[in-house]
């Protein structure tokens, strides 16, 4: 068992593997049964890459992600993340990571409604120690990035579902985390602004080279992917690369396989 | 991080940055945050008004029964029980309401304690202007009552010093009741999993 996790790096030299899932299992009690939501997922993802997470309500998807997110424990198998086993990580470890590493974004954009744009952005930088003066300065620095700078102290119910989905991506950037977890962040938009938020993720994945993973079935997403993961009754249903999709999408009939 | 030692930095939250959170947490749910601080409003009032009418009852001179003391004690203890658990219930539905706004702040980082910190402040503040209302109200229906049966020789009887103290016994009593009625809702609070933040009502 132990071996295995050098055999996979010794195969592929060359590239880094910031996150790693190796045979994820997980169930949950529903009433008196035991519902099996992952059944024995590897996964490894690599860094800088934008991946996405496909398949249908129920699959297993929502599962998966909140295990590579820190979200949740399996009840077997293991994650990895920076080659950190998230199972030995305590609840303070765990918070740091999820402050430092990783920024969340989601579908419902989960803006703290009593902060304004720019103290929603703040709020991880204060976590994570930065003083007021640091944290507003980098908070007016990143939501001019998402192209925000004229709506610093606008509360998120005076904000559009794009602006808000926005100031998340700005809050989510705001530690300089390696991984940005994205649950849907289309789900609530219109097909314009979703595009927009699309393409500026893929502009921060590009440009920051931050490792995007995204839990999606929004179609839009495959475009800009390097990578879709399609998910299926707990198990990896496929892996496609995205030269690939490119040419089944250019070829109607597509080749078997 | 984590291989050579445990060097696992602490992530903050200054009590600034929480007492702001918090402000704002009343300010914008003002509603909820009424019916919170009903319940010290009222608890607080009945004290206010049980030691005011004694107060007045002692210094116009007329016997009173010790029994009657007792009594009263016993009242008001029972009316502060009461709304003890009615602050509970208020905070515990304000808790569940905000199941989504807990997780995302645990996404973001905070620990439980943090979040405990929040609740606490919150209701503190809540528990302290409800208790300086309280206290007014207490004092004001009871002066009110005394001067329609008693007449104007009702303002000699009190004691503005007394009086005084009763607010400082009611902000102390008040912000108590608010944070101790708190202490189950916030750790409910806390062990809310940051995976809440995800979930997506139909």
């Amino acid at each position: 068992m132990a071996v295995q996790p050098q055999t996979n790096q010794a195969v592929t030299t060359g590239t880094e593997y910031i996150v790693r899932c190796k045979d994820v299992v997980k169930e949950y009690m529903m009433g008196t049964q035991v519902v099996r939501a992952l059944n024995g997922v590897t996964l490894d993802i690599v860094r800088g890459e934008y991946l996405s997470i496909m398949g249908p309500s129920g699959s297993g998807k929502s599962t998966l992600f909140n295990m590579i997110g820190g979200l949740d424990k399996p009840t077997s198998g293991s994650v990895f993340i920076n080659d950190v086993d998230m199972a030995q990580l305590d609840a303070q470890e765990l918070a740091f990571l999820r402050c430092r590493t990783i920024g969340y974004i989601f579908q419902t954009f989960n803006l703290i409604p009593v902060m304004t744009a720019l103290e929603n952005v703040m709020l991880p930088m204060i976590f994570g120690g930065l003083s007021t003066d640091e944290a507003i300065d980098r908070g007016i620095e990143l939501l001019k990035l998402v192209g925000l700078g004229e709506r610093l102290h606008h509360k998120p119910s005076e904000l559009s579902g794009g602006q808000q989905q926005r100031v998340a991506i700005a809050r989510a950037l705001a530690n300089n985390p390696q991984i940005i977890l994205a649950d849907e962040p289309t789900g609530n938009l219109d097909l314009r602004t979703g595009k927009e938020i699309i393409e500026l993720l893929r502009q921060l994945n590009k440009e920051q080279g931050v490792t995007i993973i995204s839990a999606t079935h929004d179609l839009k997403m495959v475009d800009v992917s390097d990578r879709i993961v399609w998910i299926r009754d707990g198990r990896i249903d496929r892996v496609e690369e995205r030269a690939a999709v490119e040419v089944r999408v250019g070829d109607v009939e597509g080749t078997p396989g | 991080m984590r291989k050579d030692g445990r060097q696992v930095e602490r992530l903050q939250l200054p009590f600034r940055v929480a007492f702001h959170i918090s402000m704002q947490s009343v300010r914008i749910r003002f509603w909820r945050s009424v019916i919170t601080a009903a319940g010290t409003v009222l608890g607080i009032a009945f004290l206010v008004s049980v030691l005011t009418a004694m107060m007045i009852q002692r210094n116009s001179g007329a016997v009173t029964d010790p029994s009657e003391r007792y009594r009263m004690t016993w009242l008001v203890i029972m009316s502060l029980l009461v709304c003890l658990v009615g602050i509970t219930n208020a905070m515990l539905m304000s808790v569940t309401e905000r199941y989504k706004e807990i997780g995302t702040m645990k996404c973001l980082g905070a620990y439980d304690i943090f979040i405990v910190e929040l609740f606490f402040i919150e209701s503190a503040l809540v528990g302290f202007i409800a208790s300086v209302i309280g206290w007014f109200l207490g004092v004001f229906a009871v002066v009110l009552i005394k001067l329609f049966s008693e007449g104007f020789k009702v303002f000699g009887w009190i004691s503005p010093g007394e009086v005084l103290l009763y607010l400082i016994y009611s902000i102390v009593i008040g912000t108590l009741l608010s944070v101790i009625a708190t202490i189950i809702p916030a750790q409910v609070a806390a062990r809310m999993p940051a995976a809440a933040a995800l979930r997506v009502e139909v």
